[in-house]
């Protein structure tokens, strides 16, 4: 059987192709202004990669804030829902999961079929979120791809006073006048966001297998600050960013658990 | 290069009392250091003699030194010449030349009753980074107050990520976003970095300036009545701060709450905070004078 997931995310749209339950296609598009092309361009970029037509896809399911945005779907279903269901597949003992994408953060409990039992969302407020690092990052002029590993040379913990990422930014500029070095800074920013996202998480408590998903689980200087407030070590799976995607494919497929 | 205009820059403020002679009376002084502004407010014999009202720094000693030597000018008022200052505001603490520090909260209702008189009994102070509801007595003594601090939604900084966004002077944002023929939804998005990102795409979709100026000025009326429904307005209802001289948020705000905002006073509604720390350091030195 082969199905498709599309992720229509707050900045990239990132499809999944399964063939019985394995990854055959993917594509991650950004999803800028016209976000109905760069939909249609992500699904021929799967499409092509897997080798196959549209018309070879048995069913299709959309997720992310632009669901209906999709060039065809079949069925939509929440992006926790996915969420879980991604994770579940790739860490069988996943029962926590957390999402971080550019512009919110989640956070959700499940059981072994992937069904939530329980989640939390932050899509109000950009300091739980990518666009916090994002932001951060041209504040400190280092490149966004840069400022994790950067964060783990920091040789201080300094706290942020700031919660709001607006706030946040004149911050930076206080600490580079009072010359505090970018990589401290970076470590300031990622504790900063890793409590925001632990707090969060901690209103529906978590597991001891806590699989971390979104773009943003690639940023490894959040993920080890992330890890220290949280007091465990997350799995962070290959490609984090495309487990919405894969999650909406699995529904498609009525993937409930096992392989 | 071309060097890019600063629209955040408002405008700045100094005033000397054209009536009142300084000479042998007793001079006290309230210095707010804010996180976006400062001012120092000199008063003689609790006169209003002089003030200032400028951008803060990026050190906070520095700029109340700035505050209070830019109020003094050509006054040949020197800083021996103060009895008693007060400081204020998020940088109050570091203010060098003052005897004490007071929260800006309670000085804010002191300067409020002072500019509006004792009939005020809700100030909302809109400034840089803060927002703050306070009911206050006829004295004013603060009876009850709620602020955010937290989130730059509802305060001077979003307006200021606004301006620059647009292209428009933080100065003509509240006149230009009341230059409309229909007033538009407001932005739904309550984060300002994800209100940036509707407003561009708003702009993209042919929205002129105006009206998403208005959207913007809008959603922060909104945002600032919320805090208010949460603590209720009591008449009467004094603005200050910053945001005061935005008509366009003032405008929308009083529509919505349906309770007429008091007169502008003839002062800058800045100038509250340091002017309320300026009395309370005149009562201050008075009562030390009695011991």
């Amino acid at each position: 059987m082969i199905t498709m997931g599309i992720d229509l995310g707050a900045k990239n749209i990132k499809v999944v192709i399964l063939k019985d339950n394995k990854i055959v296609g993917k594509s991650n598009v950004l999803a800028g202004f016209e976000v109905e092309k760069s939909a249609q361009q992500a699904v021929d970029k799967a499409l092509k990669e897997a080798g196959i037509t549209k018309d070879d896809i048995e069913k299709t399911v959309s997720t992310g804030a632009g669901e209906k945005l999709a060039p065809f779907y079949d069925e939509t279903k929440s992006v926790v829902g996915c969420d879980s269901l991604g994770a579940v597949f790739l860490h069988a003992a996943a029962r926590s999961v957390i999402d971080v994408g550019a512009e919110e953060g989640r956070g959700m409990r499940c059981d072994e079929t992937g069904k939530i039992l329980d989640f939390e969302v932050n899509e109000k407020c950009a300091a739980g979120a990518g666009a916090f690092t994002e932001s951060m990052s041209r504040a400190l002029e280092v490149k966004l791809e840069e400022i994790g590993a950067l964060s783990l040379k920091a040789t201080e913990e300094i706290p942020m006073n700031a919660q709001c990422t607006v706030f946040a930014e004149s911050e930076v500029v206080t600490m580079v006048h009072n010359k505090v070095s970018k990589a401290n800074m970076a470590r300031a920013v990622h504790d900063a966001m890793a409590s925001r996202i632990t707090s969060m998480v901690r209103k529906i408590g978590f597991d001891r297998d806590v699989v971390l998903v979104g773009g943003v689980a690639k940023n490894i200087g959040f993920v080890d600050s992330l890890n220290k407030d949280l007091g465990l070590k997350v799995i962070v799976p290959k490609d984090p960013e495309y487990v919405g995607a894969l999650g909406a494919a699995l529904a498609a497929a009525s993937w409930k658990g096992g392989k | 290069m071309v060097k890019k205009p600063e629209l955040w820059r408002w405008t700045e403020s100094r005033w000397t009392n054209p009536d009142l002679d300084w000479k042998d009376k007793v001079i006290t002084s309230g210095v707010d250091v804010g996180s976006v502004s400062s001012q120092a407010v000199i008063l003689a014999d609790g006169e209003l003699y002089a003030y200032s009202n400028m951008r803060t720094g990026s050190d906070s000693p520095d700029s109340s030194m700035n505050a209070i030597k830019w109020a003094m000018e050509k006054t040949g008022l020197e800083l021996d010449d103060i009895a008693y200052t007060i400081g204020t505001g998020y940088g109050r603490v570091n203010v060098p030349f003052s005897q004490r520090a007071i929260t800006e909260i309670a000085c804010h209702a002191r300067g409020g009753n002072f500019m509006y008189g004792p009939t005020v009994r809700t100030i909302l102070d809109m400034g840089g980074q803060d927002c703050k509801a306070i009911h206050c007595d006829e004295r004013g003594k603060v009876t009850n107050f709620l602020m955010n601090d937290k989130c730059a939604a509802g305060t001077g900084r979003g307006m200021e990520v606004f301006a620059d966004l647009l292209g428009v002077s933080i100065n003509d944002v509240g006149d230009l976003s009341l230059d409309i023929d229909e007033e538009p939804p407001p932005v739904s998005s309550t984060c300002v970095v994800y209100a940036k990102t509707e407003a561009t795409g708003l702009l993209r979709e042919g929205w002129p300036k105006n009206k998403v100026l208005a959207s913007y000025c809008s959603a922060m009326a909104h945002r600032i009545i919320t805090l208010l429904e949460r603590i209720g307005i009591e008449k009467d209802f004094a603005i200050t701060g910053g945001i005061a001289k935005n008509r366009g948020v003032v405008t929308r705000l009083e529509k919505e709450v349906d309770i007429k905002i008091m007169e502008k006073s003839k002062y800058d509604p800045q100038i509250a905070g340091a002017l309320g720390a300026a009395l309370f350091a005149k009562a201050l030195y008075d009562k030390g004078k009695r011991k």
